[in-house]
């Protein structure tokens, strides 16, 4: 063997490489792109919420922290102030006309103002807040404990899912923002619709007059500018049938990771 | 160099000797496929928020590291890499670089990441199902190694290993490879290398990535006392990450400097060729 051919088969080596590499990159693309391959992929997500819910004991919690642990600057992540003009007028008057309008599957639908659901058993919390890009801020949380409102409107046997209804939208079309849970977490005592942070009234910009607090799933799910709950046995006619706002754009309905 | 000079080689006869079993080169080949595609999806994620904190929660103006753009007076976008408060211009590989043609700002450029376009949602669907089949492949191979006795008799150094590590570790950096019965085996380096990586890398991985998860948290809430926090274990996973990434370099470089056909044969036939002398046989 000599030195000359080395090289040479060296440099092919590194060619083939170098082409087979982009080849491989062009296809996990075109892969990406592919209905079947993308079913094949999300197939882990069944998986990883069976498995974690089999995993859980149902009521284990979310880590929770001391003042001391609070982020000195807590992200506000998507909407910052709906543009909705029912939400600017309510906003206008400090949320004393908004009302929360609880239907769906329930035996007894009911309108909520703030003063009720202050009126409601409540739960204060200081936890983690994860977002899906990767970053985490800690804040405390007061709010009525969303099993409490869901005895008092009782939801009927057919019922599946919880789903909230917001007054924000993130894109231009103006489809509004919109979540789900299901009954697991909807009962799980650090699941609240919170109407304060860091022992103020909710700020506008994370989500006034009231949002979602599911202490155990990442932020996205945690509907900000609530204006509705419905009970649902599917969410398949809603919007883009996957459940949620990100859901509908391919992010897993179960963001417990 | 005793392998090319002449007279030795004259010396010196070869056979093949079955070195790998099935189970472990089919392991060894779907985990490199896997952990190529789990590094390039992770990277995707990250790219969703390219900076690195420690503790429980992101203190945004004190990353450990950060990835981030910057648009200078003349327009262009440079790429700039902070690392402990010391900033990199790192302009066409970290902070900006091509996306489908234009320089554009991400945190690791579209070649490193799976898919290639900026798509989170997507990256975390192939890094949580590939995640899957790693696990399914570690076990696997943890499973036959401990069965057919491959750890005790192959992997676990022995006392004479651990006497030769100088020395070993001598020949190493004169590129001197074991020949002959030594060859048979792993030498004390690989054994101490692979070791460190599935019992202390690999494993690793798996639990910060688990740390990650607002559910597996609530399960296992001793994930975060052992790595002081979610964002620590981001930090710690992507340090694995890049320490695998480091171990992969330095093992294609060794199969590539002690014999690269031989080497690859052995891992997809079984059979390594080894040379002995006369005497011996």
């Amino acid at each position: 063997m000599t030195h000359k051919s080395s090289i040479n088969r060296r440099g092919f080596l590194t060619r083939a490489l170098m082409v087979s590499g982009a080849a491989i990159l062009a296809g996990c693309d075109k892969l990406s792109q592919s209905e079947w391959f993308t079913e094949v992929l999300s197939s882990a997500e069944t998986v990883n919420r069976k498995v974690q819910h089999l995993i859980t004991p149902r009521r284990a919690m979310a880590a929770e922290f001391t003042e001391a642990d609070l982020s000195p600057r807590f992200k506000s992540n998507g909407t910052h102030e709906p543009a909705d003009s029912e939400y600017q007028a309510l906003a206008k008057e400090g949320f004393v006309n908004w009302k929360l309008i609880v239907g769906g599957l329930v035996e007894k639908p009911a309108r909520l103002s703030l003063t009720q659901l202050r009126a409601l058993p409540s739960r204060i919390q200081i936890t983690r807040h994860d977002c899906v890009e990767g970053w985490s801020c800690i804040g405390k949380w007061k709010g009525a404990r969303l099993s409490a409102l869901l005895e008092q409107v009782k939801p009927l046997p057919a019922a599946q899912y919880v789903v909230f209804h917001c007054y924000d939208s993130l894109d231009v079309s103006g489809n509004k923002y919109y979540e789900s849970i299901d009954f697991d977490d909807a009962f799980h005592p650090q699941t609240i619709l919170a109407y304060e942070m860091n022992d103020k009234d909710l700020p506008v910009a994370y989500g006034a007059p009231l949002r979602l607090r599911v202490e155990r799933q990442l932020g996205y799910k945690m509907a900000k500018y609530l204006k509705g709950i419905e009970l649902v046995e599917s969410f398949e006619n809603i919007q883009g049938g996957k459940g949620g706002y990100w859901e509908d754009q391919g992010y897993e309905w179960y963001a417990g990771i | 160099m005793n392998f090319f000079s002449g007279k030795t080689l004259a010396l010196r006869r070869s056979r093949l000797i079955y070195r790998h079993a099935l189970p472990i080169r089919l392991t060894h080949w779907v985990n490199a496929l896997v952990l190529i595609i789990l590094l390039m999806s992770g990277l995707q994620i990250f790219n969703a928020h390219p900076a690195l904190y420690w503790g429980s929660f992101s203190n945004f103006n004190r990353p450990l590291v950060s990835i981030g753009a910057m648009r200078t007076g003349s327009g262009e976008i440079k790429g700039i890499t902070t690392i402990l408060g010391h900033q990199f211009d790192t302009t066409g590989i970290l902070g900006a670089s091509e996306d489908s043609g234009t320089i554009t700002a991400r945190g690791f450029p579209e070649w490193a990441t799976i898919p290639s376009v900026q798509w989170l949602a997507m990256g975390r669907r192939w890094h949580f199902f590939f995640a899957w089949i790693f696990v399914i492949t570690g076990a696997t191979y943890v499973l036959y190694s401990l069965l057919s006795r491959h750890f005790s008799r192959d992997l676990l150094p022995s006392g004479s290993d651990i006497k030769s590590i100088g020395r070993t570790t001598w020949n190493h950096l004169l590129f001197r490879f074991p020949q002959g019965e030594e060859a048979k085996h792993y030498n004390v380096l690989q054994k101490i290398a692979y070791l460190i990586v599935m019992f202390v890398l690999l494993p690793l991985a798996v639990l910060t990535g688990l740390a990650m998860s607002p559910r597996m948290d609530a399960i296992f809430p001793w994930l975060l006392t052992l790595f002081d926090g979610r964002q620590s274990a981001r930090t710690v996973h992507f340090i694995t990450a890049f320490s695998l990434v480091a171990f992969v370099l330095i093992h294609v470089f060794m199969v590539i400097v002690s014999g690269v056909w031989n080497n690859l044969r052995s891992m997809i036939t079984g059979r390594y060729r080894i040379k002995e002398s006369r005497e011996n046989t």
